[in-house]
């Protein structure tokens, strides 16, 4: 039997133990709780970028005519779009999902039925990437409502916004397994996603950093959510929608698995 | 034995576990033996720390022991954990009900966990009610019930799944007499139906009154293990004679040759004894103070057995 108090120990999952079907109910027991919560839920995942968005682009957007090919406002409404969807897992995948393992402990509860710690962590994981799902939803819907874009590749933000919501739920989900309380939290957002959203093209073009800046940018995957985003609205594909997919991928499949161990790392003691 | 040993729905053989590593190494289950028979009420007691929240996780597969074997419902822990836990139902020491939804909506999320249909998961609703006591507050939400109410609650959805074996970590724990009699009446009921449960409680009373075997456990040993008659007749003295007064330590001497024990807890004197009379005939000559004859408990016997000290 495998020692589960070391990292690299506990960094194979037990195959026979994973099922990936087994953690449905549990996702359907936090989209019933989210149904209750809905509206301020959606208020600060999309609100808030979406001020962002009204303000910037209509405000700023009369100084900066055009940029890359396209006006202010489709280049920020893009980024921050991409920055909502960004926003809608990393909100979940920590606060909420720290709340059901350490205030409520719901993760408990779960774990006295036949359930294990990799079906719990996996529902908050796809969990937290649909959350990116329902962010990206309302915010396409209010960019169609106001005319920004109306284009048929909106469609594809949605795949799209799962993917990267698989990225910041897993990174949330790393942060929130080495919590001890809420206030951790706000580090993450203020010293890694604001400054990471700073230097991947949400608000201005990367273009515009200094070199060895934009080659940092260019391996953390904010960059590849809002090269993969961008062109949506305009009706196009990205140049670089491989790649795009493969980082992104990368991050996704990677950060589930640390955070997978640090849980069972957490669990052990 | 062997017949008693193929009963047995959880057996622990030698088991170890400890936490930390190196000088922080401590060492919190050191071969722990027991076993749980078929249909009793088995009551785990010992103070804070004396390993039974690791012994729990470790029976129910939450947490690998170092060494030892552990069976529960015939499945080995923790390599069958899930298939055990189908059978099992817990009631744990913390609240942990869903606050977000109605008592209702607790039973039927809790039920699919077990891989219920929610058709199947709604009919159980009406019956595990009538059990908690509960029924007609199908659509209250939890903040609406009281701590006695919230915990039938936590024991109905530990039935979900109609368990063999039922936990309950301290499920009085926090509730006021009433709430307390209900609870047990509830375990009774339990009892009655041959379900196996296994009780851990810090009150002597409920251990001596709901169980018929117990483990004591501290430091991560069993250091007895009987019916509540068994233990009380074996442990301790039949008599026992409370002293109280502002200096009753100074009647330490005077009445130490009419008992086995003498011990001052603060303003109480306890004296064990076999012969009562001689020693209440003598407490009658001193002013000042009150005399309690009354026949030995298992809170005797517990405190015998693990001190008088103060855990935390």
């Amino acid at each position: 039997m495998s020692s589960s108090s070391s990292l690299g120990a506990s960094f194979a999952i037990d195959m026979n133990d994973f099922s990936l079907l087994r953690f449905i109910p549990i996702w359907r027991r936090h989209f019933l709780s989210w149904r209750r919560y809905w509206l301020s839920s959606l208020m600060f995942a999309v609100g808030e970028p979406f001020i962002y968005m009204l303000g910037l682009g209509y405000g700023l957007g009369r100084l900066v005519p055009e940029l890359g090919g396209m006006s202010y406002m489709m280049f920020v409404a893009s980024g921050t779009l991409a920055f909502s969807i960004v926003n809608g897992a990393t909100f979940e995948g920590m606060y909420s999902a720290f709340a059901r393992m350490q205030i409520q402990r719901t993760w408990d509860a779960i774990l006295n039925a036949p359930m294990s710690l990799s079906d719990v962590v996996l529902a908050e994981w796809t969990f937290a990437a649909s959350k990116s799902v329902l962010s990206c939803v309302t915010f396409v819907g209010a960019l169609v409502l106001l005319g920004i874009s109306r284009e048929w590749t909106l469609l594809l933000v949605v795949p799209a916004a799962l993917l990267i919501g698989a990225v910041f739920a897993a990174i949330a989900l790393i942060m929130c397994s080495v919590a001890k309380g809420y206030e951790f939290f706000s580090y993450w957002f203020s010293l890694g996603i604001m400054p990471l959203a700073m230097i991947s093209g949400v608000f201005f073009p990367m273009s515009e950093l200094p070199k060895a800046l934009q080659t940092v940018s260019y391996c953390l995957p904010m960059s590849h959510a809002v090269d993969l985003v961008r062109p949506l609205l305009q009706g196009k594909i990205s140049a670089s929608v491989g790649l795009n997919i493969a980082v992104l991928a990368a991050y996704a499949i990677g950060g589930f698995g640390v955070a997978m161990a640090l849980f069972r790392r957490r669990f052990a003691n | 034995m062997w017949g008693a040993r193929m009963s047995s729905v959880l057996r622990f053989s030698d088991v170890r576990k400890s936490f930390g590593k190196g000088d922080a190494k401590r060492e919190v289950v050191r071969g722990l033996s027991l076993a749980v028979q078929g249909g009793q009420c088995f009551g785990f007691l010992g103070p804070n720390g004396a390993g039974k929240t690791t012994s729990l996780r470790m029976a129910l597969g939450q947490t690998e022991p170092d060494s030892g074997l552990i069976e529960l419902l015939g499945y080995t822990m923790p390599a069958d954990a899930r298939r055990a836990r189908e059978k099992v139902g817990v009631v744990p020491q913390m609240d942990n009900l869903d606050p977000d939804f109605t008592v209702e909506e607790n039973l039927i999320v809790y039920s699919r966990y077990f891989g219920m249909s929610d058709s199947v998961a709604k009919s159980k609703v009406p019956a595990l009610l009538e059990f908690a006591g509960l029924s007609g507050r199908e659509k209250s939400n939890i903040a609406e019930l009281s701590g006695g109410m919230k915990r039938r609650l936590t024991i109905a959805r530990a039935l979900v799944n109609d368990p063999a074996f039922i936990v309950l970590d301290e499920p009085t724990t926090g509730l006021d007499p009433q709430a307390r009699h209900l609870i047990w009446d509830r375990l009774k009921a339990l009892r009655a139906k041959g379900k196996t449960l296994l009780l851990t409680t810090h009150f002597m009373d409920e251990a001596e009154r709901l169980c018929d075997h117990l483990a004591v456990v501290d430091n991560g040993v069993l250091i007895a293990q009987g019916s509540p008659r068994e233990l009380i007749e074996k442990t301790i003295e039949p008599d026992v004679v409370e002293v109280y007064g502002d200096n009753v330590a100074a009647l330490k001497d005077r009445v130490s040759a009419f008992a086995t024990r003498v011990e001052v807890s603060g303003e109480t004197l306890f004296a064990y004894t076999t012969t009562p009379k001689p020693l209440t005939d003598v407490l009658a000559q001193f002013q000042g103070i009150r005399v309690l004859h009354r026949p030995a408990n298992l809170e005797d016997v517990f405190i015998k057995l693990t001190g008088r000290e103060l855990r935390d």
